[in-house]
């Protein structure tokens, strides 16, 4: 036993320095920052090969799919303005791809199978060929099964042409993930035979929580979990930074002094992050690759898929830790920040998870005044000291949403809630980023006005774990949804259910409508908060075929998931 | 007049700009408040084939028919022994089991159900086998069909059954179902059940059966009214959430002419039992 321990230790500190672990350069156990001269992969030609491997998290290993050897991914870092052949093994038994996400390409060249592609057959090399036409943080991931779940992903920075908007001394790719050792097509059958699979912090008769019991009641009434903040959690997740667990320490090393660029991704395929550094201000510099004007918050929430840069100056000569969070405070993913390999700074203990509120449940804000949505406008509802005539699933207030058992709830009054910071984050008494924080630092490249509105419902059954678009999920969609060429549509996007959805639109930038203007922070991700609404207007300047989905990647495969087809005026009615 | 007119206009623009303006911007248009969509109709709905112009149909239509299936169109299966118990009532010491297993998709089912009920070394005494098609009808509810045959008791009886099974408000897992038998007998029964989670893995749960029938059926020993009911209250711990041991009591009661059948035979018209058992499922 005794020398089974030391054998342990010693194989965990060596992992952690060894070159052998499927790690990339930039992402071993710490990092001396990026520089040009490291390897990763870049130029015109780029080879990936798609591979099962095993994967070492904390000095446990389990089975992993990624590429070039490495979870994540390699680094594909490219220019502004250059060409690029990606070729693409697929060395697995069954169909991959890769998805660029947020890239600006030709639709064919998205990576998406039975939307813009056939998708890589076992075996075979697919060839990628597309213009950089953009700058920034962004990253790449399986667009095919549950692949992306098992470590299919990896981080992609493009330089730009001209000189660097918030110049920085050193950086680092922080891509935090999430992992189990459980295989997805399992969790994905758990969630099926029982919503609340993974949820190990629900409301109990022992649980001392401040929550009245006619409250419980009332919660329990509507069939609906005030705890139900993630789907999928640390009872079988490990989260990840670069690939590390909290015990392995990945470490990002500094100079006092010095400026230095944190480039998130959130790769992860369920979880939410609140991110903090304790001790430095993160000053957002940069969302989903887009230059935004620096905004200095202490935590932001980052959502899947999101990207955020962030600058931090660290002074002192000491170490700081970098947490993730995940949003039900199930876990955390956990890396430092030091002057030297080997330090540690204190990690702070996860905080307490938060409990749903009415405005969770689309009971809109406290001034009901401010709730009124078009329908209700229109139904007469809005006036002041109207008492709320909807139940909890009255379709009269969403009229596009088939009446499908998808369907639990419908928001009765949902809120714009792009000002808010997010689950759990009212109140944790510092600066914590929203989207009304976000502000273009260059115009808006088309300001004209939206030619017509659609909402759009964000619909779910947590009980059946099943999600959809509108009620209706992909596998029953008709129609995709159509877009003229070269017209400008306003969506507003309507959470229907109590979880957050980040949505994902490819193949366009959409401007968030959050009162900024032509600065309008532009994103190819935007986190719809639960019960709430988020509006962007976006120019359909990209014709093709594109996915639009939620980036929770157990919704997407359960239904939510819509094709949205840009056509030149031609050929649309 | 004048200055008071240009604050109106600076408020009014001053919300939707908000403070990313630049005067050099604000001269070139770019700052004015978040217009108005306008009400153009959207386009008609095609379908998504552009794929297909470049990649040619033959390779895109399978890998998209299979896409489409594979988001919200997934088969799935759940086999849960709900009770599986040792029953000590008095000395005599029976044996019980109610397993049942779904399989299909979001909307259609397919449901089978045993309950099986025995004394240790006194034989069968109960044994029901059910297969229902199950749809669902509402985010909670699914409305299920199909035949029930009873091998014990002797005669047996086959029945075609309809029924409902779902969670009601407060959390409370109910069904239903009516059974009318090939000899034209119509019974129906009902339960319902409720979690009450005292820690995260300790967890109370009362449970009520009914039985009832239209009409005496004296060659299996039942009356018409209320035949039967049975309370039950089990304390079970989850080791992992497929796995459960318990303990518990149980209360039985015969009722009206099923009582008196039952005096009539020498037995007792209720009982209590304590339990001992597990609750799995995979």
């Amino acid at each position: 036993m005794h020398m089974l321990l030391n054998r342990r230790t010693l194989l965990r500190s060596a992992g952690a320095l060894s070159a052998g672990l499927p790690l990339p350069a930039w992402a071993h156990g710490h990092s001396p920052g990026l520089t040009r001269d490291m390897p990763m992969v870049s130029g015109e030609d780029i080879r990936l090969r798609i591979a099962h491997q095993p994967i070492s998290i904390d000095g446990r290993t389990g089975h992993a799919i990624g590429l070039n050897g490495t979870v994540p991914g390699p680094l594909i870092r490219l220019k502004e303005g250059q060409n690029v052949r990606l070729h693409v093994e697929n060395a697995l038994a069954e169909d991959s791809s890769i998805h660029w996400h947020g890239l600006i390409l030709p639709f064919h060249m998205d990576g998406v199978p039975g939307v813009s592609f056939p998708g890589i057959r076992p075996g075979e090399t697919f060839t990628y060929e597309f213009p950089i036409r953009q700058a920034g943080t962004y990253w790449y991931h399986s667009h095919s099964g549950l692949q992306e779940q098992m470590g299919h992903y990896g981080p992609l920075l493009i330089d730009p042409a001209g000189p660097e908007r918030a110049p920085y001394d050193r950086e680092h790719v922080v891509v935090l993930s999430d992992y189990s050792f459980v295989h997805p097509h399992l969790i994905f059958r758990k969630l099926k035979q029982m919503g609340g699979y993974y949820n190990r912090q629900k409301l109990t008769a022992t649980d001392g929580e401040a929550m009245k019991s006619a409250e419980r009641l009332e919660w329990g009434r509507m069939r609906m979990d005030p705890t139900d903040l993630a789907d999928v959690t640390g009872e079988t997740y490990r989260y990840l930074v670069n690939g590390h667990g909290p015990k392995d320490n990945w470490t990002a090393l500094f100079q006092p002094g010095e400026r230095v660029r944190l480039r998130l991704v959130n790769a992860s395929a369920m979880t939410n992050f609140n991110v903090r550094i304790p001790g430095l201000p993160l000053k957002v510099v940069q969302a989903d690759g887009l230059d935004v004007r620096p905004v200095e918050v202490d935590e932001l929430q980052i959502a899947i898929a999101e990207t955020y840069d962030l600058i931090v100056e660290p002074k002192q000569d000491r170490a700081y830790t970098l947490v993730a969070e995940s949003v039900d405070r199930s876990g955390m993913a956990v890396a430092t920040l030091a002057p030297a390999p080997g330090m540690r700074a204190d990690v702070p203990p996860l905080r307490k998870r938060p409990l749903l509120t009415m405005a969770d449940m689309g009971m809109g804000g406290m001034d009901h005044g401010a709730a009124c949505t078009p329908e209700h406008e229109a139904m007469g509802h809005c006036t002041k000291g109207e008492p709320m005539r909807h139940g909890m699933r009255d379709f009269s207030v969403a009229p596009g949403v088939a009446k499908t058992p998808t369907v639990q709830s419908i928001s009765p009054m949902p809120v714009d809630r792009m000002g808010e910071p997010g689950l759990g984050l009212a109140d944790v008494g510092h600066r914590v980023l929203t989207y009304r924080d976000l502000v273009a630092a260059e115009p808006n490249p088309d300001i004209r006005a939206p030619s017509r509105a659609m909402r759009i419902h964000l619909t779910g059954n947590m009980e059946r774990y099943m999600w959809a678009f509108d009620g209706v999920k992909l596998n029953e969609v008709k129609h995709p949804i159509p877009f003229r060429e070269g017209e400008r549509v306003r969506i507003t996007l309507v959470n229907d259910t109590m979880m957050s959805h980040p949505i994902h639109l490819h193949g366009h930038f959409f401007e968030l409508q959050t009162g900024q203007g032509a600065h309008a922070p532009r994103k190819h991700t935007v986190n719809v908060q639960p019960g709430g609404t988020a509006t962007f207007d976006f120019t359909a300047d990209a014709p093709g075929d594109w996915a639009f989905h939620c980036h929770m990647l157990y919704h997407m495969h359960g239904g939510m998931m819509q094709v949205i087809t840009v056509r030149p005026p031609e050929e649309t009615a | 007049m004048r200055a008071a007119l240009l604050t109106a206009a600076l408020l009014a623009a001053a919300p939707a700009a908000g403070q990313s303006c630049t005067p050099d911007e604000e001269a070139m248009g770019f700052c004015t408040a978040q217009a108005p969509a306008g009400d153009a109709p959207p386009p008609a709905p095609v379908p998504a084939d552009q794929a297909d112009r470049i990649w040619g149909k033959a390779a895109m239509e399978p890998v998209r028919a299979a896409v489409y299936a594979e988001h919200g169109g997934g088969q799935f299966s759940r086999i849960l022994i709900d009770l599986a118990e040792v029953r000590f009532a008095d000395g005599a010491e029976s044996w019980l089991v109610e397993a049942d297993g779904w399989f299909g998709g979001d909307m259609n089912r397919l449901v089978v159900k045993a309950d099986a009920e025995g004394e240790f070394g006194g034989g069968l005494h109960d044994l029901k086998l059910t297969a229902l098609y199950s749809r669902a009808i509402d985010p909670y509810f699914n409305l299920q069909a199909g035949v029930r045959h009873d091998v014990r008791p002797q005669p047996q009886r086959t029945h075609i059954v309809a029924g409902i099974s779902g969670l009601a408000p407060y959390w409370f897992e109910v069904d239903g179902y009516l059974q009318l038998s090939t000899k034209g007998e119509l019974r129906a029964t009902a339960s319902a059940e409720y979690d009450l989670r005292l820690t995260q893995r300790l967890i109370l749960q009362p449970k009520l059966e009914l039985e009832l029938s239209a009409q005496d059926i004296p060659e299996l020993a039942i009356g018409s009214g209320l035949v039967r009911g049975e309370a039950g209250l089990r304390l079970r711990y989850e080791i992992a959430r497929e796995f459960a041991p318990y303990l518990g009591v149980v209360h039985e009661s015969r009722f009206g002419r099923t009582a008196d059948f039952a005096r009539a035979a020498g037995e007792s018209a209720s009982g209590t039992a304590f339990v001992l058992g597990v609750r799995a499922w995979f």
